[in-house]
């Protein structure tokens, strides 16, 4: 479902954090993919007109960030680190497994519509290397296995929990909403920090 | 061996660190007392005479950027930071947000103040929800804490502080091109000059800041320049976090001061993994040019690295041991250049295509000697002749590779292919798995 009235106090919430309007552009864009999955051209048209642009304008931007999706993604968008250290540690290896598990390829969502699968770039994790992103929480340290476990949980509606982040996996469309800047109330879920992020200080507290 | 410095991870193993009541028993949020209670020009001050300079890449003294913002100019002023973490190898920002935002958000309220903005915002990839649910809320409990909006700590000064989230874009990690997305533009990179002191968001006067150096502040402010001074080497005071990844046994986060060197980095890491040794490490991200075993013992500032030829960029360690090939490795920063290029300047847009190809060929074993000449041909026609430093960026790992390991390439063409296994660089075991 398009963004219609119902949104409209959220949009207007979100229209007024900024000194001007069209700064918004951005966060309705992701609440556009919190209501449909992906950036249809109604919301494209209920963006422009809140903000007073030409639809034009608003697709310029939506057709410019990759995370802005065209067609519609999986309940749960399995995004495989390919950047050079992931890729090398594992990470090509993960991405060839799991289209091959899976029966997709990259971009491609699976006949049920639960998973769909892209190559993602560099996600400030390298020191949890190969990492795993699924609808943008952090699956640190996987292996082909842990991989192909983790889509198939998704796969059957009981996605294993990320590694640094809530206590349960959101789907695609809840965590659109929280990029929006709409509060789930998971903040406090899931651990401060993880292993590899503590080892300096762990180091320092016995020298 | 050097001493650790942890600052601002000296609380990371506290469970509820990201908390402001964790922030708050860990001594936080004393230092903008201090601050508000100083003349806002005697805060720039300070920072200008501690020392820190940019740990987002380029290492610009943080005082100094803030010196240049027009004063009793009666227009708004902006002091936006770059939490856009994307440089491949970097991963300092986002445990730090996770583990400890409201650092990040005591150091935003000084510097508004400080750079007489009343208005902030935190600019940060959309790529880690977690990070953003941890840092939206550490902007609402400082706002309940009357830490932002009206009249903070009664002293009349105001600010709000907004976060806004990214959607995909490495090049929105660079100044110019950040400020456009925040408009709410394509992100692309604008000529300079006019610099961001001058035009920046909205046109106005704007400090644009990396995380790290922001979170750096409240405790230079609370601790004193002498206490920040006294870590660090000459030009490159202070603390900062080092980022290891890689081959090594035990990657991970380690607060440093400035200066320290690889060799004992590898060594708290554990060593590089079993049996296996370093063969080549990028110093700051895949954009400042590769280092090998030769230069372990380099200092790790500004000014150590920059005189062994490369940059310290983001203090990314990438660590690399002898099972890869320099070739794939090139091959794929090169495709992440190509992909993240925003395709406003002709050189970047086209050559990075080109260099794409060519290391394709050369990878595969297809390409001839000469194909190398032309490569670096190419990157002196990408690398200085943008409007931003992506294509520098993308020449980078080409020129240093091939002046280290030119053999290596020359090998491909001589097997007909690679002559490495990727499955021995793999941390699982591949047949295993299968």
């Amino acid at each position: 479902m398009p963004l219609t009235s119902k949104d409209d106090a959220l949009i207007e919430t979100i229209i007024k954090r900024y000194p001007r309007s069209r700064s918004a552009i951005m966060p309705l864009l992701h609440l556009a993919q919190a209501r449909d999955g992906y950036v249809t051209p109604e919301s494209i048209e209920v963006i422009a007109e809140k903000l007073s642009l030409e639809t034009a304008e608003v697709n310029a931007v939506a057709t410019f960030y990759t995370q802005y999706k065209r067609k519609p993604v999986g309940e749960y968008h399995v995004g495989i680190c390919t950047n050079t250290l992931c890729a090398v540690m594992g990470g090509d290896a993960i991405f060839e497994a799991i289209k091959e598990h899976l029966g997709v390829e990259n971009d491609e969502v699976t006949g049920d519509g639960k998973v769909s699968v892209e190559h993602i770039e560099c996600n400030a994790a390298c020191d949890y290397a190969p990492v795993v992103m699924v609808n943008w929480e952090f699956y640190d340290n996987q292996t082909v296995q842990s991989t192909k476990d983790l889509v198939d949980s998704c796969r059957a509606g009981k996605p294993i929990p990320p590694t640094r982040g809530p206590n349960e996996l959101p789907t695609w469309k809840a965590n659109s909403e929280v990029l929006a800047g709409v509060n789930d109330g998971k903040a406090n879920e899931g651990v401060a920090a993880g292993e590899a992020t503590l080892l300096g200080l762990k180091i320092a507290k016995g020298q | 061996m050097t001493k650790l410095t942890p600052v601002l991870s000296a609380f990371w193993d506290q469970k509820d660190s990201f908390t402001i009541q964790g922030y708050k028993r860990n001594g936080g949020y004393q230092a903008i007392a201090k601050a508000l209670a100083m003349p806002a020009d005697d805060v720039i001050k300070v920072v200008k005479d501690s020392g820190l300079r940019g740990r987002g890449g380029a290492g610009f003294p943080t005082g100094m950027k803030w010196g240049f913002i027009p004063q009793g100019d009666n227009k708004e002023h902006y002091f936006v930071v770059n939490a856009d973490e994307s440089e491949p190898g970097t991963c300092k920002d986002t445990p730090l947000l996770m583990a400890n935002p409201h650092s990040l958000i005591e150091g935003i309220i000084i510097g508004s103040y400080a750079i007489r903005a009343n208005y902030a915002f935190i600019y940060i990839r959309g790529e880690v929800a977690h990070v953003i649910r941890r840092v939206q809320q550490a902007i609402d409990e400082a706002y309940k804490a009357g830490y932002l909006g009206k009249n903070i700590l009664g002293k009349g000064f105001d600010l709000e502080l907004v976060l806004h989230v990214g959607a995909g874009a490495y090049i929105c990690g660079e100044e110019t091109a950040l400020l456009d997305s925040l408009e709410g533009f394509r992100g692309q990179p604008r000529l300079r000059p006019p610099f961001p002191a001058i035009a920046g968001l909205y046109a106005r006067p704007t400090v644009v800041n990396n995380v790290e150096s922001v979170a750096s502040v409240p405790a230079i402010i609370d601790k004193g320049v002498e206490w920040f001074a006294a870590m660090g080497t000459e030009k490159s005071k202070g603390f900062t976090l080092y980022s290891l990844s890689g081959h090594v046994k035990n990657p991970g986060q380690f607060e440093a001061p400035l200066g320290i060197t690889l060799r004992e980095l590898i060594e708290m890491a554990g060593g590089i993994r079993n049996g296996h040794k370093l063969k080549f490490w990028t110093p700051g991200g895949s954009s400042t040019p590769l280092f090998t075993d030769a230069h372990l013992d380099t200092p790790l500032d500004y000014e150590g690295v920059a005189a062994a030829g490369s940059i310290l960029g983001t203090k990314a360690l990438q660590i690399f041991d002898e099972t890869v090939c320099v070739v794939r490795a090139v091959l794929r920063w090169t495709e992440f250049y190509k992909h993240e290029s925003c395709g406003k300047c002709t050189p970047c847009r086209e050559g990075t295509w080109w260099l794409v190809q060519i290391l394709q060929d050369l990878e595969s074993g297809k390409g001839e000697a000469k194909d190398l000449d032309k490569l670096l041909d190419l990157c002196d026609n990408i690398a200085g002749r943008s409007f931003c430093a992506l294509a520098d960026g993308a020449a980078s790992p080409i020129i240093s590779s091939i002046k280290y390991f030119r053999d290596e390439y020359l090998e491909h063409l001589k097997q007909g292919g690679c002559p490495f296994d990727p499955a021995k660089s793999t941390l699982f075991d591949l047949a295993e798995t299968r």
